[in-house]
């Protein structure tokens, strides 16, 4: 049981959060032909977009209901009104999501009758859905955003109704923030090994990948959940909950459809794979496949040859709570000692985490904290980077934004095959930063000999 | 090598394989030899000498696959991580060319580098065509002024043991005695030097920078430590020694006995693993030196540090009290490190003898009784087979034992020269009984001997290898 701690200070120093609407935001960007409307300031939009442009190395689609001085004070529900008609009639698009911000939310717009409004004007527009998802920033972080947006997708898309089994071979996957597209694509490769077709909403694995299409310019999202499909999981054999950011989602999407769930608060290590590979084999009857095993047996492999390198190791942690959650159970399976676990808002799940505190803050307490715990890896998002120099410690990216690695989007988590590599680059960073003992130098030795001799890199010729 | 200095240096007095039936180094046997050469034993003994160009002289296996691969630290110079070989050719071995090219190899590692000295090991190739390495090397020096020794210890002559001696007779014969070492200064605490040789320490991962303050403190100049983080010119002066150390093994006897012979240095035999040893390193070196203070300040500086590592070590005692240890090393670590681990609260159930003489075994009875399991075979499947008998909870063998034990999912210590940890001295004892406790209590042992839950318990860990 972890404690929480809420950091106590006036000024958030190196902030590790990321708000609620730019994670409501990336679930509408996991939908197909879709698009994000943040009602709120220009401003608003525009650092979304740079931020997702810069961690996802993509064109990304993302409007704004542009308020200004006087619609700020005087109402702005004209203006998403006016922004909806615009993209309805430039793009067509099948969603738009449309998300609060800070400045809608204290000005306290009314989401709901704004879209009856626009309804009632524009009736031409009904074939396109508009989902509302109020996401101040004062609450949450990007996690929490993402899990509002996801469940406002379920309410406004998937009918209520008892059809769930009439597609036996279909699964239903809920996908929190914390899956980078990379980890969709392997849990639906998962399912695909058991012949299930994953649904997997919102697919961030489809539409935020990194592939180059003939289409050189699009408005809307390429790739991502269909609507479509959204509308029939309902009649799927189960659904596969993934982040306990979307448990609350998914009691939604249970009571609209009476489907039943499987819940799994990470798919990272030996026991979380064993938990997801045996819940596709009871859903499907089939038996594991002999690659899985294989799978399994090279992380078993992995885990007994990286265990000196981690066991004992201490890590300092900063993420949001799934991502935090996942990457602590994992390093914890492995001997590690979490001397830092910082979060930026609260989670679901989090007291639940076998750690002894879990504090809510900041990189700089992340800092204080894994300098005073004496932390020989740091795990966080890009920003941390200066952090890690300051510390001198070798730094691993997870989480949001990765803004100075290439490719960190794509990286795969999950499974037996991304716990493995996780594993290899754990272990790699800790090797590369191994403490060697202060050479002893007595007085009577004088350097002079040595001086002019050539030095060899630091590191040290291993051979395990 | 001509066949008779070979006998020659088969038989050590000073070594006590040398009576019984382990006459001198066994010759290995064809199908079933484990462990390096002769070439590979010498360029393990001298390659920590930092400040040397260590040429290796043949075709590329050799060097190619050897190159950079010890555990040793130096604290100045890094020439000796660089790989040096003249990585002979066909035509060079065919047409005879293989002096030629070692010569302007030693002229280029010579104004690259500008080493103190250079090494040049010879090899099988170079050895079965006849090249003349010791000549090259006279005519090299005399071009150059750079000494350059030859080591020569193909690998054809013997076993790894055998190059280990074969480079202790080149640095006697070439080396050592070639230097008088300079005055030493004056401490600032007043106290005497004694000047004083470690042969056989290796500084593995650096560990003896935890002993050689504690050495400093006392008084005590190394002035050689043949050869972890060693300068050509400290092997230079090893003969004005007033006391030798051979540290916890048997590889460079021959030269401590030498020393003994040629130039009156008394030496023993001891080790700095484990708070007992290092207790009986300190008195032993003090008694040879035969000084009342030293004697002494030695006595203050072991019960000082003995209450610090006890302090230190109190919280791991707790952890790895009655864990039952298979000790799988060769001959003097088979008893050597029994102290430490039983030091420690732990239990050795077995441990290996296949290189142990019948002192190291009675040393053996002494300390764990005669209950204790002497293991003769090292196969893989014998250890694992051990090591379920005897109900162990971890396996304490050289990192080539490593692989076994990790596929039969059972904990492990690697000891030997590959390691990346310290454990030598009172502080290196803290960090054995954490890489102890590390691997012991990993949660990994758990995760992986579990079956998958869909699968029925397989029965048995025994795996091939």
């Amino acid at each position: 049981m972890a404690h929480i701690v809420h950091s106590k200070k006036a000024l958030a120093v190196s902030p590790l959060k990321v708000s609620q609407t730019v994670g409501a935001s990336l679930a509408f960007l996991g939908l197909a032909r879709a698009l994000p409307l943040m009602h709120g300031s220009q401003g608003c939009t525009a650092f979304g977009k740079v931020f997702f442009v810069r961690h996802f190395r993509e064109p990304i689609p993302l409007q704004t209901t542009a308020m200004d001085q006087v619609s700020s004070i005087m109402g702005a529900d004209d203006n998403i009104v006016e922004a909806l008609h615009t993209l309805c009639d430039k793009s067509a698009p099948d969603v738009i999501g449309l998300v609060t911000t800070g400045l809608s939310e204290t000005q306290g717009t009314d989401i709901l009758r704004a879209v009856r409004e626009f309804r009632a004007q524009c009736p031409q527009f009904a074939g396109v859905t508009v989902v509302p998802v109020n996401t101040p920033d004062y609450v949450g972080c990007l996690e929490s955003g993402h899990a509002l947006a996801v469940e406002a997708i379920i309410n406004t898309l998937v009918p209520e109704g008892t059809a769930g089994g009439r597609r036996p071979r279909q699964v239903n996957v809920l996908a929190s923030a914390m899956l980078t597209p990379g980890d969709i694509e392997a849990i639906r490769e998962w399912a695909e090994a058991f012949g299930l077709r994953a649904v997997v909403l919102p697919d961030i694995g489809d539409a935020l990948d990194g592939h180059l299409t003939e289409a050189q310019y699009s408005a809307l999202t390429l790739g991502g959940t269909p609507r479509a499909e959204i509308a029939i999981m309902g009649e799927s054999a189960a659904t596969l909950v993934i982040g306990p950011s979307l448990y609350a989602a998914a009691d939604t999407l249970r009571a609209r459809t009476g489907v039943p769930d499987y819940r799994f608060d990470s798919l990272m290590g030996l026991d979380a794979c064993d938990a997801f590979t045996q819940a596709l084999a009871t859903i499907s009857g089939r038996p594991v496949p002999e690659r899985i095993e294989r799978h399994r047996a090279q992380l078993q492999d992995a885990m007994v040859d990286s265990h000196f390198m981690l066991g004992f190791a201490p890590v300092a942690l900063a993420a949001d709570p799934d991502v935090l959650g996942q990457l602590s159970r994992f390093l914890l399976g492995m001997g590690a000692e979490i001397v830092s676990a910082v979060t930026p808002a609260k989670g679901p799940a989090l007291t639940h985490l076998p750690l002894a505190e879990v504090v809510v803050g900041d990189l700089e307490d992340l800092e204080i904290a894994a300098r005073r715990g004496g932390a020989h890896l740091l795990i966080a998002n890009s920003h941390a980077a200066e952090t890690a120099r300051r510390l001198n410690l070798p730094l691993l990216r997870a989480g949001f934004p990765q803004y100075d690695l290439v490719g960190g989007y794509a990286r795969t988590w999950v499974g037996y095959r991304g716990s493995r590599q996780a594993l290899f680059d754990l272990a790699n960073l800790l090797l590369g930063a191994h403490h060697d003992i202060e050479p002893y130098q007595p007085s009577y030795r004088t350097g002079a000999a040595d001086a002019e001799a050539p030095h060899a890199p630091d590191a040290t010729g291993l051979v395990h | 090598m001509k066949t008779s200095e070979i006998q020659a240096l088969l038989d050590e007095p000073a070594c006590h394989h040398n009576s019984k039936e382990k006459s001198g180094c066994a010759r290995p046997k064809p199908g079933a030899a484990a462990g390096g050469c002769a070439f590979d034993g010498a360029q393990i003994a001298l390659l920590p000498i930092a400040d040397v160009a260590h040429i290796v002289h043949g075709p590329i296996a050799c060097a190619g696959s050897s190159w950079d691969n010890r555990g040793t630290r130096a604290s100045g110079p890094a020439l000796f991580r660089i790989g040096m070989t003249t990585d002979l050719s066909e035509t060079d071995v065919i047409m005879g060319r293989g002096e030629k090219r070692l010569f302007h190899a030693i002229k280029q590692a010579i104004d690259s580098y500008s080493p103190a000295a250079v090494f040049v090991y010879n090899t099988c190739v170079t050895a079965l065509i006849g090249d003349d390495v010791e000549a090259a090397c006279r005519a090299a020096t005399a071009h150059w002024g750079t000494p350059v020794v030859p080591v020569d210890a193909a690998g054809f002559y013997g076993t790894k043991n055998l190059g280990n001696r074969l480079a202790g007779e080149a640095m006697f014969k070439h080396v050592i005695g070639t230097r008088e070492p300079d005055t030493a200064p004056a401490r600032p605490d007043g106290l005497p030097t004694w000047d004083i040789n470690l042969i056989g320490e290796y500084n593995i991962a650096g560990e003896f920078w935890h002993v050689l303050p504690l050495l400093d403190a006392l008084g005590y100049r190394v002035l050689c430590t043949l050869s972890g983080d060693a300068r050509f010119a400290e092997v230079q002066t090893m003969h004005r020694a007033q006391a030798t150390m051979v540290v916890c093994a048997k590889a460079l006897l021959n030269v401590a006995r030498k020393l003994e012979e040629q130039y009156g240095i008394p030496y023993f035999e001891g080790s700095f693993y484990g708070v007992e040893d290092m207790n009986n390193a300190l008195r032993d070196l003090s008694r040879l030196i035969g000084d009342a203070d030293l004697a002494a300040r030695t006595e203050a500086l072991i019960a000082r540090e003995q209450a610090r590592a006890d302090a230190a070590l109190a919280p791991w005692r707790e952890r790895l009290r009655g864990k039952r240890v298979l000790l799988y090393t060769g001959g003097v670590k088979s008893w050597s490190i029994v102290s430490a681990l039983q030091d420690l609260g732990m239990k050795v159930v077995a441990t290996g003898t296949k290189k142990s003489t019948e002192e190291d075994k009675a040393r053996i009875r002494e300390l764990m009784g005669d209950d204790t399991r002497m293991i003769d075979d090292g196969s893989p499947k014998a250890l694992l087979s051990v090591y379920h008998e005897y109900r162990a909870d971890i396996l304490i063998a050289g990192g080539r034992n490593l692989y076994t034990a990790l596929k039969a999912r059972i904990p492990f210590l690697d000891i030997n020269q590959e390691r990346e940890f310290a454990y030598a001295g009172y502080t290196g004892m803290v960090e054995l009984a954490r890489q102890m406790a590390l691997s012991i209590e990993s949660p990994v042992w758990d995760a992986v001997r579990r079956p998958a839950p869909w699968a029925q318990p397989v029965s048995g860990t025994l795996m091939s290898v």
